[in-house]
Parts: structure tokens; C-alpha cells; sequence
């Protein structure tokens, strides 16, 4: 009915309602740059060499650093990313160059399923499966339920990349009467691998940050990395633990460690969309 | 395909007869080894639903359905039910909706009909960031700098103007439903506003001219032939953004106070189903008590599963109805 009204009324609605579509974008942007300048702010006052070169002190004691949950992140993801990536690029490989379109489906709906499950309940199943039976948090458990996680985006995404390999180079690659796998590992393969490393370093980032599966897999150690069957550190865990602790120190330290993470997660995203982008003009 | 039989077997998407003959072994090892780790990937999922349920069965044998109604959690006396936490993990995530629906739409829209070309892109990659920062980093802003506002002004303003409303009782804590509804609204606004940016600039471009032409302002060309063309994306896309609310936990679990109880103000602590688990688990001690929780998980997995699966079939149906329909 409004659409009667008068043509100038209607021109102030249509003006009013699109300025509040810029406003929303724009509210979006404000929080994004409130969490960061925090992060920035916050943490860049507390942090010092010794934060990343010492060892953690006790409870009590002001001062010490995240050298060890730095290094167990760095641990940790390389595990997760050692079980994860040959499964998500062979699973890949599989979607996009061999399997029928049934079969496709079936396995796609379940990736999509397995990248919806609620990261806490990986950690749940990966407690259930390891640290139970084994009596013992350890690094495995949590990089094999950092794995879980990582598994389904590095399928759909190393699918999504083959996928974009023109088929011309699959039928001149068969006709000089190479293989079926070698024409995959040799040919497709490099073609897509801007978009496959694409996938995984942003894989990566995400599980980089990703607390939830550690609290009761990876638990936090205050003795350092010691071994693939014991507890182990990690920065987004410890983030937690200090934030909800009442020692001003740890809070402080908990916003200097958020930085780090913040640069470590949000540097790869960066780097790797500014080196994506450039690469497909 | 009879070119094919030649040498090797077709490529992908034309045909999947097995063509291999004599020397092919490798072929045939290589696509059967590709899809035993494609198989492992259904097998991660059917085998997660399996370890749940048998570490959770203390549990579902002792309470049976009763432990969804139930709002006793004492594991002193080893009573468990999940209706508090459930009832905190929608309600959490309808606040969170509430607020994000509204201003992902709007940025969807700004970004794909309104923003000039220059402004597009380094718009969509601030947003896509905000989707990147890690969860427990935006707990930390948020108990530390959102809570106290939330509290102060906020809460107070609230509680004195509209407090007639049951929604908006009691004292401001600031740690809250309200308060893991903002911060979820945060969360999800990304998601929504990413894929919905996707569904509508997939609208062809003759549905908005025919509409201009018609004389309708460019609001009015948005709301009356845009978004009705690509509604079940636009809902889809919302769903999908619930399905992450419902399971999101670090950022919730910082902020919204861990009490166990049915409220109904906004301003109340309370718990969701993940902030139950991630903030007992490692507390919990005997059978019963650990598989509660992880009886908990089943539910929060249910819900999740659910929600997803619906989402996948809107956002399917929009893509197919627009293969077609062109």
C-alpha cells in the first residue's frame, strides 16, 4: 500500500532505510576495531622479550612468560596437521577425481556435518576415546581432536581447488597416457595447489585459536612440553585460565598472550588473502 | 568414452566405469586408497555418535527422558538434568539472532547493492576478520571491557525504564544471558552476513531493473524483489549462523556467569550446554557425573546436527532452484 503514498515520502524511507544498511555495516567494522585496539592496547603494554622467552612462574609470583604454551601451540598444530592433512587431501582428492555422484554426496554431507559439530564436543569425543582409557591428558589427544576439526574444511577445500583445474588439462594429461594417479599427484595436484595451501594455512589459523577441545584433552602443564603422552600447554588455554583467574598479573598476562594469538591467527589470514587474491588476477 | 578406453579411464564427471585392465594396479590402489580416507570421514562422525553414547549411558540408563526436564545438577546427591542448560543455550542464542539478524542483513545489503566498488572488498575482508579472531580472545574483550558497560549504563537504564518487563528484573550482574546473547551476536554476525552477501548478489539483475522500472525506490526494489527472490538462502543463511551460536563456547562460557537456573531475566547468569561442560568437565568425578555431561553434549550434538541439516537443504534448494531457473 505505501507504494501509493507520495513519491517524496517514499524517496525519505528509501534513504532513511539505506543509510541504516551503512550503519550496519559500520557497527560491524566499530567492533571488530574495539576487540582489536583492546587486544593491541592491552597487550602490547605487558609484553616484553622475557614474555615469550621465559617459562611460566607460580601461582603467587609476578612476572614469567608463555614460552612454553607458545611452543605447545606450535606443537600442536603441527600434530593436528600431520594427521590431518593426509586424510582431508586424499578425502579430496577422492570428492573431486574418483568418486560418483553418489558416493560424492554421501561423504560431502558428511564432511559439511563433521565441520558443524560444536568444537566442544570434539574435545569431548576426543576425552572419551583417549585421555580416558589412557588415564592421562595428553598432546595426542589434543592434536588428534584438533585433527577432527581440521579434517572436513581441508577436504572441502582441497575438493573445491582441484575442482577449479580446467578438465582440458586432465584429457591432455591422458593422452599422453599417463596414469590415472599420476596424472592426479603430477598434474591436477600442482595446479590446484595455491587454493589447496589456501585451505590449509586458514585451516590452520582456526585451529590455532581454537580452545575448546584443549581444556580437558591438552588440560595445561606447568612443566613445560615434555612428551606426545603428557599434558601439554597452549596459548588460547592459557588465555582462559588467567583471564578467569583474580591475579591482576595473569589477567595481564592473559591480554598480552591475546595478542600474540591475535597476530599469529589473524597474520596468517592476512598473508594468506592478500597472496590469494594477487594470485588470481 | 570409447576414446577413453584406450589408455586410461575418463575424467572426473564424465563417467566412473571402471575401465582399468592389465597394467592399471596403481590406478586401482591409488582411487581405493583415496576413498578409504574419504570413508574415514564418515567413519570420524559415525564413530563420535558411538563413543558418546557409550560413555554417556550411565547416564541415559539412570535418568531416561526425565534427564531433559529435569533442572536439579547436584553431583553431591548425583542428580543431573539438562533443562536449565538447554534452556540457557536457546534462549542465549535467540538474543544472539536478534540482534545479529538485523545488522547482518543490513551489511549483506550495504555490501552487495549499495557500497561504491572501492569500498566493497576491504569491507567484506574486515568482516571476514572479525570471523577469524579466535573465540576466546573475544571472551576476553568481552568479560573485561563489554561486561562492565553492559552492567553499568546499560543494565541500569534497562532495569529502571522498561522494568515492568519479567525480561529485564533483578540486579545487573552484567555477566548474563544478556550479555553471552551480545557477545554471540558478535560471533555469528560474520557467518550471516558473509553467505546472505552470496544469496543476494546472486538475485539476476533483471529482477532489480524490472522493479525500477516500475518506479519503486531502491529500498523498495531491495524489500519487494530482492529479498523475497532469494528468501530460503537469506533463511538458510541465518540458520546456519544459529547452528554456530548454539555450539559456540569459549567466548559464552566467559560471560555468561555459570549458574544453573531457570530465569527469566535477561540479567540472570546461567549456563549454556557448552559452557556446562567446558567449564566442569575437569572437575567431574565418577561415572554418573562425567556422563551427564557428555549426555549433555549428546543433546547439544542433537540440536546442532538438526539445525545444520536444515540449513544445508535451504541453502541446496536456493542454489538448485537458481540452476534452473536460469
Amino acid at each position: 500500500m505505501k507504494m501509493y503514498d507520495s513519491y517524496f515520502s517514499r524517496r525519505q524511507i528509501s534513504r532513511l532505510m539505506l543509510i541504516l544498511c551503512g550503519c550496519a555495516a559500520g557497527i560491524v567494522i566499530i567492533v571488530l576495531v574495539l576487540i582489536l585496539g583492546y587486544t593491541l592496547v592491552n597487550g602490547i603494554s605487558y609484553l616484553s622479550l622475557d614474555f615469550i622467552t621465559q617459562p611460566s612462574k607460580p601461582v603467587g609470583e609476578v612476572g614469567g612468560g608463555m614460552r612454553d604454551d607458545i611452543y605447545g601451540t606450535f606443537i600442536l598444530v603441527g600434530l593436528a596437521s600431520v594427521i590431518a592433512l593426509p586424510i582431508g587431501l586424499m578425502a579430496g582428492i577422492f570428492l573431486a577425481e574418483f568418486a560418483g555422484p553418489k558416493a560424492a554426496a554421501a561423504i560431502r554431507f558428511a564432511a559439511d556435518i563433521l565441520a558443524g559439530v560444536p568444537s566442544i564436543i570434539v574435545g569431548v569425543f576426543a576425552y572419551a576415546l583417549l585421555v580416558r582409557p589412557m588415564h592421562s591428558y595428553s598432546a595426542l589427544s589434543a592434536g588428534i581432536a584438533l585433527a577432527i576439526i581440521m579434517i572436513p574444511v581441508v577436504a572441502r577445500t582441497a575438493e573445491e581447488a582441484l575442482r577449479l583445474v580446467p578438465n582440458s588439462q586432465r584429457e591432455a594429461a591422458m593422452a599422453l597416457g599417463i596414469s590415472r594417479w599420476r596424472m592426479t599427484l603430477g598434474v591436477i595436484m600442482p595446479g590446484a595447489v595455491t587454493g589447496i595451501i589456501t585451505g590449509i594455512m586458514l585451516a590452520v589459523a582456526r585451529i590455532a585459536g581454537e580452545t575448546a577441545p584443549l581444556i580437558f584433552t591438552a588440560l595445561g602443564s606447568a612443566f613445560g612440553v615434555q612428551g606426545l603422552s603428557e599434558p601439554i600447554g597452549a596459548l588460547p588455554l592459557q588465555i582462559y585460565r588467567y583471564a578467569l583467574s583474580p591475579y591482576s598479573d595473569w589477567q595481564k598476562q592473559a591480554w598480552a598472550a591475546a595478542f600474540v594469538l591475535v597476530i599469529l591467527v589473524l597474520g596468517i589470514n592476512i598473508v594468506v588473502r592478500l597472496v590469494s587474491s594477487r594470485k588470481k588476477i | 568414452m570409447d576414446k577413453c578406453r584406450a589408455g586410461t579411464s575418463p575424467p572426473a564427471g564424465i563417467s566412473h566405469k571402471k575401465a582399468p585392465s592389465r597394467s592399471r594396479l596403481g590406478d586401482v590402489v591409488f582411487s581405493r586408497l583415496t576413498l578409504i580416507f574419504g570413508l574415514l570421514i564418515v567413519a570420524i562422525l559415525v564413530g563420535l555418535l558411538i563413543v558418546l553414547n557409550i560413555d554417556a549411558w550411565p547416564a541415559i540408563q539412570k535418568f531416561g527422558i526425565a534427564f531433559l526436564t529435569s533442572i536439579e545438577w547436584d553431583p553431591v546427591n548425583e542428580e543431573f538434568g539438562a533443562l536449565p542448560a538447554i534452556y540457557g543455550t536457546l534462549l542465549s542464542s535467540l538474543i544472539g539472532l536478534l540482534i545479529a539478524v538485523p545488522i547482518s542483513l543490513g551489511s549483506a545489503i550495504f555490501l552487495s547493492e549499495l557500497a561504491p566498488e572501492w569500498m566493497r572488498k576491504p569491507c567484506s575482508f574486515l568482516i571476514e576478520m572479525l570471523a577469524a579472531i579466535p573465540s576466546v580472545i573475544i571472551g576476553l574483550w568481552g568479560l573485561y571491557v563489554m561486561v562492565p558497560f553492559i552492567r553499568n549504563p546499560i543494565e541500569i537504564w534497562l532495569g529502571s525504564n522498561l522494568g515492568f518487563l519479567p525480561l529485564f528484573q533483578g540486579p545487573p550482574f552484567g555477566v548474563g544471558f544478556l550479555s553471552a546473547g551480545i557477545i554471540l551476536a558478535i560471533m555469528v554476525i560474520p557467518i550471516i552476513t558473509a553467505v546472505s552477501r552470496e544469496v543476494v548478489r546472486a538475485v539476476p539483475l533483471t529482477q532489480r531493473e524490472a522493479m525500477l522500472a516500475l518506479g519503486a525506490t531502491r529500498w523498495e526494489t531491495i524489500t519487494m524483489a530482492v529479498l523475497p527472490y532469494c528468501r530460503s538462502g537469506l533463511v538458510g543463511a541465518v540458520i546456519l549462523g544459529l547452528g554456530r551460536a548454539l555450539g559456540e563456547t569459549m567466548a559464552v562460557t566467559m560471560v555468561i556467569g555459570n549458574a544453573y537456573a531457570l530465569s527469566p531475566s535477561l540479567f540472570s547468569p546461567g549456563a549454556t550446554i557448552a559452557s556446562k561442560v567446558a567449564s566442569e568437565f575437569n572437575e567431574a568425578s565418577g561415572d554418573l557425573y562425567i556422563g551427564s555431561l557428555i549426555e549433555l553434549a549428546l543433546v547439544l550434538f542433537a540440536i546442532t546436527l538438526l539445525v545444520n541439516i536444515i540449513a544445508r537443504l535451504m541453502v541446496w534448494r536456493t542454489v538448485s532452484v537458481r540452476g534452473t531457473g536460469e
